[in-house]
């Protein structure tokens, strides 16, 4: 095994990025997010990653550049977060289209008003139709592994499109704590070169990005589509072969002690790691309590869910954005969707809670599985419920 | 799991003392987390940042609310922070002062373990600045057994190049003077 080597994530994700050996970097500092980038730039610099760090003057451009150095055959990584999320909103809807596997980690943090720095899952949420492939990791560990995997999985010819690595701002980006590295032979052995299928090239020159009449509108969105939701199959296999290679597992849908469980909270992100102590807890005082955290939000793993909920009486999905006005919150949405059609479906109560920096503690974790049960036994028809809200 | 939380002053580099504690120990083999009070950085206006050490793998994410170690880098912080919210009642108070801990104890009424060292006094000697950063992490390793002072060390030559040695010095001179008084 590694030495575990103790280290911030954000710089963690910036050496995974280098070990990737990434040919161009186009990104805008923003809060939580600039040490992953600093960190880049200063690589850059220092003559250890042999790339185009390209500095723009906002997120518009920097995913502009990168849809235009993916082009030309680059491999390419950026990294946002929020309201610098929000202003790339008008490129990231090209860049499937375009079939670029462009790899960016979100930071994720709140989005305005009023003003937050700190992490929740709006941003993320405000791009979900985008048709990027959204993967979330719940440690620094994970945002390494994962970073590396994505290359994998966006190069892949039967997917090519881009990946959002989703990391909570702060509470994973700015902490401390072990990571085990791969070396650069390792990485190599796992990633292999980046061969684009199509690229600008002046001297065989193709067209990217040509108008779709309605006669071929439909059609495009169809394949865009189909290739999305085909790529759960290469995810799988790169999570499988990187097992193979280094040990660590990875799954689109994880399970943490859900075998015989009645009730299973659902979390996407960091917050899975605290839900696991409560679930410790509860295991302890004798209630048949699980957790089912979400690794992939989109395409999202609706066969796998329904296989990891299947016997199960209550479904607590934890939510970190509001949908205003919505049914649900985003993720509780796609949930009861995916599963409205199962016969013995579980009850699914939606809980927001956990936004723009607040805090979801242990004991929070197991008021609300008291609370979802409560609701399951009384059969409570609700939209959702936000928690730990003064009032 | 040891949990540690820092009181300091923006600018005082708390958080450094944190991440310093945490790469220490996962050298040390241990698991450990260190992360800021997460927000924009205001120098001069009371900061916290937190650390967990452990034998086995941390899950937890939130803050530290029941910490078993306080650090306080300054001492004008004890009049207007209440520094022992929620430390655990077997917990270790770490705080940098002139005053005696006997003095403390009166003043503030504190009922925890005590440790106290005039780290201010070291630091201006051996750094020629106040930052009490690293002299504290010497008193609170003397303090709790979080990891041993020698660990601290090879991070802090890291962080600090050129002026480690003397920031070592400040660690050790305050390992040896700090006075514990248990509970």
């Amino acid at each position: 095994m590694a030495k575990r080597v103790g280290i911030e994530v954000s710089l963690a994700i910036s050496e995974a990025v280098k070990l990737a050996q990434v040919d161009a970097v186009a990104a805008y500092p923003i809060t939580p997010q600039t040490h992953i980038v600093e960190h880049l730039s200063e690589l850059v610099a220092e003559g250890e990653l042999d790339a185009a760090f390209i500095p723009v003057e906002s997120e518009h451009s920097a995913m502009s550049v990168c849809a235009g150095t993916s082009a030309a055959g680059a491999r390419t990584y950026t990294a946002t977060s929020s309201q610098g999320l929000a202003l790339m909103n008008e490129i990231l809807f090209i860049i499937p289209a375009l079939r670029l596997p462009i790899v960016m980690t979100i930071a994720n943090r709140a989005l305005s008003g009023p003003i937050s720095i700190w992490n929740d899952h709006s941003d993320i949420m405000s791009v979900r139709d985008t048709g990027w492939i959204a993967i979330f990791a719940e440690n620094g560990q994970e945002a390494f592994d994962l970073t590396l995997q994505s290359f994998k999985i966006a190069e892949d010819h039967r997917v090519l499109l881009p990946i959002s690595v989703n990391i909570d701002g702060f509470t994973l980006s700015h902490v401390i704590e072990p990571h085990e590295f791969l070396d650069q032979e390792e990485v190599n052995r796992f990633l292999p070169e980046y061969k684009p299928a199509v690229q600008l090239n002046p001297d065989d020159p193709v067209s990217m990005g040509a108008v779709g009449v309605p006669e071929i509108y439909a059609e495009a969105k169809k394949c865009q589509d189909e290739v999305l939701k085909g790529s759960i199959t290469v995810i799988k296999e790169v999570f499988a072969e990187f097992a193979e290679m280094f040990g660590r597992e990875y799954k689109v849908v994880e399970t943490y002690q859900a075998e015989g469980a009645e009730t299973l909270l659902l979390t996407m992100g960091s917050v899975g790691e605290t839900a696991m102590e409560a679930i410790d807890q509860l295991r302890a005082a004798g209630r048949k309590v699980g957790l089912v955290r979400l690794r992939l939000w989109r395409p999202f793993p609706a066969a796998d869910l329904r296989a990891a909920v299947r016997g199960i009486k209550t479904l607590a999905v934890i939510d970190r954005a509001v949908s205003f006005g919505g049914t649900g919150g985003p993720v509780a949405g796609e949930v009861r969707s995916a599963l409205y059609s199962v016969k013995d479906a579980p009850y699914v109560a939606s809980f927001i809670t956990g936004l723009g920096g607040r805090d979801i503690t242990v004991d929070d974790f197991i008021g609300m599985a008291n609370q979802a049960e409560a609701m399951a036994k009384a059969n409570e028809i609700h939209e959702y419920k936000m928690i730990g809200v003064r009032e | 799991m040891i949990e540690v939380r820092v009181h300091g002053r923006g600018g005082q580099g708390g958080v450094t003392s944190a991440e310093m504690l945490a790469i220490a120990a996962i050298n040390e083999g241990k698991f450990a987390q260190a992360f800021p009070s997460f927000g924009p950085e205001r120098r001069g206006a009371p900061v916290v940042a937190f650390a967990r050490v452990s034998e086995k793998r941390i899950r937890n994410r939130t803050k530290v609310y029941t910490p078993d170690v306080v650090m306080v880098l300054d001492p004008s912080v004890l009049s207007i922070v209440d520094v022992t919210e929620g430390l655990k009642s077997d917990g270790m108070l770490v705080i940098n002062s002139a005053k005696s801990i006997a003095e403390l104890r009166s003043e503030f009424g504190f009922k925890t373990s005590l440790a106290r060292v005039d780290a201010t006094h070291i630091a201006l000697q051996e750094l020629g600045l106040p930052i009490t950063n690293t002299t504290m992490l010497g008193a609170t390793v003397k303090a709790a057994a979080l990891v041993p002072v020698e660990a601290l060390v090879g991070p802090l030559e890291a962080r600090f190049g050129r002026i480690a040695a003397k920031n070592i010095k400040a660690l050790h001179r305050a390992f040896a003077e700090t006075e514990i008084e248990m509970v």
